[in-house]
């Protein structure tokens, strides 16, 4: 359903919009009466759920509103640990944010589940945003492989993140191969602090 | 020969590595409390076909969406939300996970029971799928909010991946005034580092203020680190620490307790440790605190005006600059949450409240059980219920409103919780985070009142 492969992430272009605000939170992202929902049933119609209703809203202009990538402000994502805020903007078919900075749990949470978190200098976000204002429609391409934005803004994911979603490999898999290490750990760990383990 | 100067952050996560790929260590994970809002990692789990690595490390407790009103699913505010109760009870029974249950007296905010139960221990990684757990860093224990991708590693592994923090030292100096809580503290370290401030670090407080303050007063401070873009939150632990552990449920006993506490003593950050940055506060100088806006960071003494500069926040809180924040009317009162709902915020709160009437709607939300017990056999149930107030049942409640208990479009509420995003006590509510004995006099009140004066 959502399988690892789909989460797989080489290159991705897409229409972008700006949204300015600073310091957005999770509860802006999705408001937490939604997030008992199942995901079965998709959580991309509660992305930015109440700011929505306003028909301003960045993202219910055309062209934006066919926006896959978003260029946010610092501190995007900060607050409430809530997953289903990166579930909305996946479901909704967004594979990259960019930002100068990220709450930590949501960057964490991006990694995760097929969204690429790109932090890109203060300076080159306020410039992509003017430029997406001024020409509405503009593409924006997040290469993975390269770590680059339009060729032209390099950045930076984690080594193991990055092949982690350019191979779309399991995460959890790959743990559990390393149970042996676990195990050692575990066992030395139990004469150390055994009140530690239960 | 010389042994290298770590910090406490530090020695926990290099005890804690088990294996290193790319800029990332793979942790083992002491701890692991689930909620009932956790659901999406056990189907995510059942869905793989894994199982739990460690049952008896992992504790459950629901509280997001638990009632206030009863103890019974019954009566959840909707069919959904009773649902979210009941996945909970399956999850828990399904996979062999230590748990207390909504008619259980320990049950509560998982952030309140952790260390109450002596689950969070110093020098311990604790996770939850929860941006809060920040608190059990009073502890010492290195402890941290995860997302549900997290929880389901956890659960199936044991350990997570995750990249070295930076690390800040915040010193706290002298005494704080009569009528400054561990709050206002909190509020005064974020309004001078910034929402965004922290991020990227974890925080370790320190100076006299802080070790002057008990354990309860810690947990409040840590448990807004997140507020400030800290994942986690730390004091060292100390005689203090050690004395409130002691003979708590989950806290070692006899040889095994000696042994841990020979450790513990080894933790606090050694005193040339190098931390990445460093912030210093005068407790002296603080003065009770009030949010004016839509983030913990738009924050002012009471005794200031709302500023200017955000137009967007100051529309949404219906407020205009220059307005002094002393007087303004408020329409409803909540004390509770993680940050503020244990017994010496209670009997703060009830010291104020003590044969006064409350002039708008008031709740106080214990906790946990054990909380509310307690302070029932101190006869503070009494207090609040004289004056007016609702005395309700352990839960997250009207913090996060996910169990229906929430304010209306443009209600203005004093609350005692972490958290004055938009809509978070509800669509259009409008709330200004205090301490528990400012909320209370904004309650008897009706206004937000200067507690020093009360």
């Amino acid at each position: 359903m959502f399988g690892k492969f789909e989460m797989q992430f080489t290159t991705f272009t897409a229409i972008a919009a700006p949204y300015e605000p600073l310091n957005v939170d999770t509860d802006q992202i999705i408001p937490a009466r939604f997030l008992k929902f199942s995901r079965k049933d998709g959580y991309g119609k509660f992305l930015f759920h109440d700011l929505r209703e306003d028909p301003s809203f960045v993202l219910n202009r055309a062209p934006f509103d066919r926006a896959k990538i978003l260029v946010a402000n610092a501190n995007f994502g900060c607050g409430s640990s809530r997953e289903g805020a990166v579930y909305a903007f996946f479901d909704s078919g967004f594979r990259s944010v960019i930002a100068p900075s990220f709450g930590d749990i949501f960057h964490n949470n991006c990694l995760k589940n097929g969204i690429v978190p790109v932090r890109l200098p203060d300076e080159v976000c306020a410039q992509l945003r003017k430029e997406l204002l001024e020409k509405p429609g503009t593409e924006l391409t997040v290469d993975l492989e390269s770590q680059i934005v339009n060729g032209a803004y390099p950045f930076s994911v984690d080594p193991f993140y990055r092949e982690m979603l350019l191979k779309g490999v399991d995460e959890i898999g790959l743990t559990l191969s390393l149970v042996a290490e676990i195990e050692a750990f575990e066992k030395a760990y139990a004469e150390a602090a055994p009140w530690a383990l239960r | 020969m010389a042994t290298a100067q770590r910090t406490l952050f530090e020695k926990i996560w290099d005890r804690h590595v088990v294996a290193r790929r790319g800029g990332q260590c793979l942790l083992y994970v002491d701890r692991h409390i689930v909620h009932d809002g956790s659901f999406h990692a056990f189907a995510n789990l059942e869905r793989r076909g894994a199982k739990l690595r460690r049952p008896a490390q992992t504790f459950g407790t629901p509280d997001h969406y638990v009632p206030t009103v009863s103890r019974s699913p019954a009566d959840a505010a909707t069919p959904e939300i009773r649902r979210m109760i009941e996945t909970f009870s399956k999850n828990v029974e399904r996979h062999g996970i230590p748990a207390v249950q909504l008619d259980d007296e320990r049950q509560g905010i998982v952030h309140i029971v952790g260390p109450e139960q002596g689950i969070t221990l110093p020098g311990l990684v604790l996770v939850c799928g929860d941006s809060h757990t920040s608190t059990h860093g009073a502890l010492g224990a290195l402890a941290f909010g995860i997302g549900q991708s997290e929880n389901e590693h956890v659960l199936a592994t044991q350990t997570l991946w995750q990249a070295p923090q930076k690390t800040l030292r915040i010193l706290v100096e002298g005494q704080r005034p009569q009528g400054v809580s561990a709050k206002d503290v909190i509020l005064a370290i974020i309004a001078k580092i910034g929402v965004g401030g922290a991020a990227r670090h974890v925080i370790e407080y320190a100076g006299a203020a802080i070790r002057a303050m008990s354990i309860e007063e810690r947990l409040t401070v840590c448990n807004m680190s997140i507020e400030a873009g800290a994942r986690a939150g730390m004091v060292a632990p100390d005689d203090t620490t050690f004395a409130y552990l002691e003979g708590k449920p989950f806290t070692p006993r006899g040889e095994n307790f000696e042994k841990a506490l020979k450790y513990w003593k080894t933790l606090p950050s050694d005193p040339q440790a190098r931390f990445d940055a460093e912030v210093a506060l005068d407790a002296s100088r603080l003065e009770p605190m009030v949010t004016w806006g839509t983030n913990p960071g738009h924050v002012v003494p009471i005794t200031g005006v709302v500023p200017s500069g955000a137009p967007r926040a100051l529309e949404y809180m219906g407020l205009e600059p220059g307005t002094k924040l002393e007087g303004l009317a408020v329409d409803r009162v909540f004390i509770g949450s993680c940050t503020n709902s244990r017994i010496e915020d209670l009997r703060a709160a009830a010291a104020v409240v003590r044969g006064r009437r409350a002039k708008v709607p008031a709740m106080v939300v214990p906790g946990s059980g054990l909380v509310k017990k307690q302070a029932e056999a101190e006869g503070l149930d009494r207090v609040f219920l004289e004056a007016g107030f609702e005395w309700r049942h352990a839960g997250c409640s009207m913090c996060v409103g996910m169990n229906g208990d929430l304010g209306r479009p443009q209600q203005r509420i004093a609350s005692t919780s972490n958290r004055n995003f938009e809509g978070r006590q509800g669509k259009g509510a409008r709330t200004h985070l205090m301490s528990p004995a400012m909320a209370a006099a904004a309650a008897i009140y009706g206004r937000l009142t200067d507690v020093r004066k009360v």
